[in-house]
C-alpha cells in the first residue's frame, strides 16, 4: 500500500479510535489476556498484556494499529513467550465466514486484483492484463453472504444450547468486520479443553465423521425401529426433521432408505450433513492460542467495526458497523461491483477520479480497489 | 481414601494402601520370603504376572463377585501386592506395563458388573466413587443410561479410534453424553492402566528379599522376550525409537509420546512436512489435528516459540521412558550420544 493511502487510513481510523472509546473496552479478566496489534504494512506485536481500558487506549493512540487482537484463552503470564504463558482456559469461539458457504453469490461480487500490473478484473485465476498468477482475491459481501452466515449462526446457537447446554446469555455473537461472524461461549463446561477436544467438538457441530448406526441403520439386518424419530433430541432429530421432512412421511422414507441399503446411507448422510451441519471454522475452534479481533477495533480488510450483535436477526453491517465520517475525500477508484454503506449505493467505478464519504474511500481503499487521488 | 469393604479389596487391590494392608493383617515381607506356606503366595504373585505378561487376564480366587472360600481373600490381594514388590525388585518396564494393563482389564470388568448390579445400589455407588476419585468424572444414573458430561467425554474418548466414539455418533443432551455401563468402564481404560501403571512405579522399591531371588530372576528372563528393539548406540534414544516404532506399527502413540517424538525430531531440525507422515499410521490420524499439533510445537503458527523436547525425569513419569546403560548421566533425550561421563 502507498505511503498516502497509509496515511489516509491512519488519519481515519486515529479519528474514530479517539471519538469512540466507548465501544473499545478491556474484555473481563484483562491481567490473563494476551493482546496483540498490527501496523500498516508491518508485522505482527504480540504476547503484550494490558490493564485497564485506559491502557489500552493509549496502545491505540500511541500506535494507530490497522488491526488489535486479544487471546479467547487466559494466561497466568501473558506476557510471557507461549511456553511459559501458563495456559488456564479459553473461552468456546467459533468463526462462520461467508467465503466458507459455498455461496453462488460470490462470484458476481468478487474480483482478482493482480500484484504485478494492479489489473482489476472478475473473479480468475491469473491476471487477464498480464497473466500473472500472483493474485487477490477481494470480495464486497453482499446481503445474502451476511444472510446465509446469520443462518448458520443460529444453527450453531441452537446446537450450543440444546445439546451442550449453554446458557443463551453466555453466547456472544459479533459481527466480525468483514465477511462473517465470530461466536464466543464464556463460562461452559469446555473452558478447559484443549484443541484435540475443541476439534471433536467443531466436529460434532459440522456433522462431520457420523456413521449410518448412528442413525439406525445398520449393515446386516437393520432394523426400522432404531431410525430416529420426529421428536427426539439431538442430531437425531435434526437428521428427522431433515430427511422425513413430515410425521406422516416417516415410514415410507425409511422404507426406502431401508431398500437402498447401508452405502447409499452413507451418501444421504453426506448430502445432508451440507444442509445441517454448521459450517464453521474448524482450525479456529481448535486453537487454543490464538488472538482474535478485538471487539470495537476496526477490522483493515474492511474499515468496519467489529461489534456485538444484540439482535442478530435484524442486524445490518453494512449501517451499523460503519462508524467512520462523512467528511468527502477525492479518490481514483477501480472498483467494478456495486456496494452499499450506511445506507447509500457506491459504484461501480471504473478507473474513474470519483468523491465520496470518507467511510466509502475507507472501504474502497482496505479492499485496495481505490487509491487517494 | 475409599473405605472399602474385604469383597472390595479383593476385586480393586490397586485401591488398598499396600503396606498398611499387610500391617493390619500382621504381616511383614520377610516373612513371605522365609514361611513354606507364605511363599506359596510369592509364586501365585509369579503367577499372576506371568499370566499378565501374555496378555491375558488373571483368573481370580472370585466367583462372580463373591469369594469363593474365606481364605482366598487376603491371598487376592496379597497376590497383587507382593507381585508388585516383584515388578519392583525386577526394574523390568515393559513387565510392569504389561502387568498394569492386565490388572486395568480386570478391574474393568468388576466396574462393570458394579455398575450395571441394579440388585445392590451399594455396588453401583462404589463403582461411581471410583471412577469419580480416580479420575474425576461425575457419572450419573438416568434411566438405563449412564451420563457423564460432554467435556469430560471429550477428555477420554480422543484417544479412541473407532468413529463409534466420536461425540457426533453419541447420544448427546443437554451437555452429556449417555453410556452403557460397558462403555462407562470402557472409556476409563486406559486411564486406569495408567493409573495402576504409575502406583507401581512411584511405590518404594524395597531391598531384596531372601526367598524372592527365584522369582525375581524368573521375571528377569521373562521379560527379555518381550524387549523389541535392539540397542544401536549413536542414533535415537530409545524413547524416541520406541515412539517410531509404535506409530510404524499402528499402535496408539499417546499425545504425550507425540509431544516428546514431535519437538525432539524438530529440535533435530527436521521439518513439520518431514516429520508429518510419520504420525500417517496412528490409527486416530487427523491431518488437521497432526498440522496443527506440528506447526504449534514448531512455533510456526501463533506464538513463534519452539517447545522443547521434555526432559527424561517429564518422560519417565509418562512411562515413555526405556531407558539403556547409554542414557547414563544425560536429563534429556536431546544428549543422548552426546554427552559422556
Ligand atoms: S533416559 Fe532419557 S533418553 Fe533414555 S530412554 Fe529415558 S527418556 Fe529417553
Ligand atoms: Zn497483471
Ligand atoms: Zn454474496
Amino acid at each position: 500500500m502507498q505511503e498516502a493511502d497509509i496515511k489516509f487510513l491512519e488519519d481515519s481510523f486515529k479519528k474514530y479510535y479517539f471519538e469512540h472509546f466507548d465501544l473499545i473496552r478491556v474484555p473481563e479478566r484483562t491481567f490473563e489476556r494476551e493482546f496483540g496489534y498490527q501496523k500498516f504494512n508491518s508485522g505482527m506485536t504480540r504476547h503484550i498484556s494490558i490493564k485497564d481500558d485506559k491502557e489500552l487506549h493509549l496502545l491505540f493512540m500511541q500506535n494507530i494499529p490497522s488491526d488489535v487482537y486479544c487471546s479467547n484463552a487466559y494466561y497466568s503470564f501473558p506476557n510471557l513467550p507461549m511456553n511459559e504463558k501458563d495456559w488456564k482456559e479459553a473461552d468456546l469461539i467459533f468463526d462462520i465466514d461467508a467465503k466458507d458457504l459455498n455461496l453462488s453469490c460470490r462470484e458476481n461480487h468478487t474480483v482478482s486484483i493482480c500484484n504485478e500490473c494492479k489489473q482489476v478484473s472478475k473473479i480468475s485465476e491469473h491476471c487477464l492484463k498480464c497473466n500473472s498468477t500472483k493474485i487477490e482475491k477481494k470480495s464486497l459481501p453482499c446481503k445474502n453472504c451476511i444472510d446465509s452466515s446469520k443462518t448458520e449462526v443460529s444453527k450453531l446457537s441452537e446446537i450450543l444450547i440444546d445439546d451442550l447446554a449453554i446458557d443463551q446469555e453466555n453466547i456472544h455473537v459479533y459481527f466480525s468486520g468483514n465477511e462473517g461472524f465470530h461466536v464466543y461461549v464464556h463460562g461452559s463446561q469446555f473452558q478447559q479443553i484443549g484443541s484435540r477436544e475443541r476439534s471433536e467438538l467443531a466436529d460434532y457441530i459440522m456433522f462431520n465423521g457420523i456413521i449410518p448406526e448412528t442413525f439406525g441403520m445398520k449393515k446386516f439386518k437393520p432394523n426400522r425401529s432404531s431410525f430416529p424419530d420426529f421428536n427426539e433430541k439431538g442430531w437425531r432429530g435434526r437428521f428427522s426433521k431433515q430427511v422425513f421432512s413430515s410425521k406422516s412421511k416417516r415410514s415410507k422414507i425409511i422404507s426406502e432408505l431401508l431398500v437402498n441399503g447401508y452405502s447409499s446411507f452413507q451418501k444421504t448422510l453426506d448430502n445432508v450433513s451440507e444442509n445441517i451441519g454448521v459450517k464453521i471454522d474448524p482450525n479456529v475452534t481448535m486453537d487454543i492460542h490464538r488472538i482474535f479481533r478485538l471487539p470495537g477495533s476496526i477490522n483493515s480488510k474492511s474499515g468496519l467495526t467489529k461489534i456485538l450483535c444484540k439482535n442478530l436477526t435484524k442486524f445490518d453491517p453494512y449501517s451499523e458497523a460503519s462508524f467512520l465520517s462523512d467528511e468527502s475525500v477525492e479518490v481514483f477508484a477501480n472498483c467494478p461491483i456495486e456496494f452499499s454503506l450506511k445506507n447509500k449505493k457506491f459504484g461501480p467505478f471504473i478507473n474513474e477520479k470519483v468523491t465520496v464519504p470518507t467511510f466509502a474511500a475507507v472501504y474502497m481503499v482496505c479492499k485496495k480497489l481505490a487509491t487517494i487521488a | 481414601m475409599l473405605a472399602l469393604g474385604q469383597d472390595e479389596i479383593a476385586k480393586y487391590p490397586f485401591l488398598a494402601d499396600a503396606g498398611q494392608y499387610l500391617k493390619d493383617k500382621g504381616f511383614t515381607l520377610e516373612q513371605f520370603g522365609s514361611d513354606p506356606d507364605l511363599k506359596q503366595l510369592v509364586d501365585k504373585a509369579f503367577e499372576r504376572i506371568r499370566v499378565a505378561a501374555n496378555g491375558k487376564i488373571y483368573k481370580s480366587d472370585l466367583i462372580g463377585d463373591q469369594v469363593s472360600k474365606e481364605a482366598a481373600l487376603p491371598r487376592e490381594v496379597f497376590s497383587f501386592l507382593l507381585a508388585i514388590v516383584l515388578l519392583k525388585l525386577s526394574g523390568m518396564h515393559t513387565l510392569i506395563k504389561r502387568f498394569a494393563l492386565a490388572e486395568a482389564r480386570r478391574a474393568e470388568k468388576y466396574l462393570e458388573k458394579d455398575l450395571a448390579n441394579i440388585s445392590d445400589e451399594s455396588k453401583k455407588e462404589l463403582a461411581i466413587r471410583i471412577i469419580d476419585d480416580l479420575f474425576s468424572i461425575q457419572v450419573e444414573k438416568l434411566d438405563d443410561y449412564f451420563v457423564i458430561a460432554v467435556s469430560d467425554y471429550l477428555k477420554h474418548s480422543i484417544n479412541f479410534h473407532e468413529r463409534e466414539w466420536k461425540l457426533i455418533n453419541r447420544h448427546v443432551e443437554n451437555g452429556q453424553v449417555f453410556l452403557t455401563p460397558h462403555e462407562t468402564v470402557r472409556l476409563i481404560r486406559k486411564e486406569l492402566g495408567t493409573y495402576i501403571n504409575s502406583k507401581i512405579i512411584n511405590a518404594k522399591t524395597p531391598t531384596m528379599i531372601p526367598g524372592f531371588e527365584d522369582s525375581v530372576n524368573k521375571l528377569v528372563l521373562l521379560s527379555k522376550k518381550f524387549i523389541t528393539f535392539t540397542v544401536t548406540t549413536g542414533e535415537y534414544p530409545p524413547c524416541i525409537k520406541h515412539a517410531i516404532e509404535e506409530l510404524e506399527k499402528g499402535e496408539n502413540l499417546p499425545h504425550s509420546g507425540r509431544f516428546m517424538l514431535g519437538a525432539f525430531l524438530l529440535s533435530k531440525g527436521q521439518s513439520v512436512e518431514q516429520i508429518a507422515p510419520l504420525f500417517k499410521n496412528a490409527p486416530d490420524y487427523n491431518e488437521r489435528v497432526t498440522l496443527y499439533q506440528l506447526n504449534h510445537l514448531a512455533g510456526t503458527s501463533g506464538s513463534g516459540t519452539q517447545y522443547i523436547c521434555p526432559s527424561c525425569e517429564k518422560l519417565k513419569t509418562q512411562d515413555l521412558c526405556f531407558a539403556i546403560p547409554e542414557c547414563d548421566n544425560i536429563i534429556n533425550p536431546l544428549q543422548f550420544g552426546k554427552k559422556r561421563k
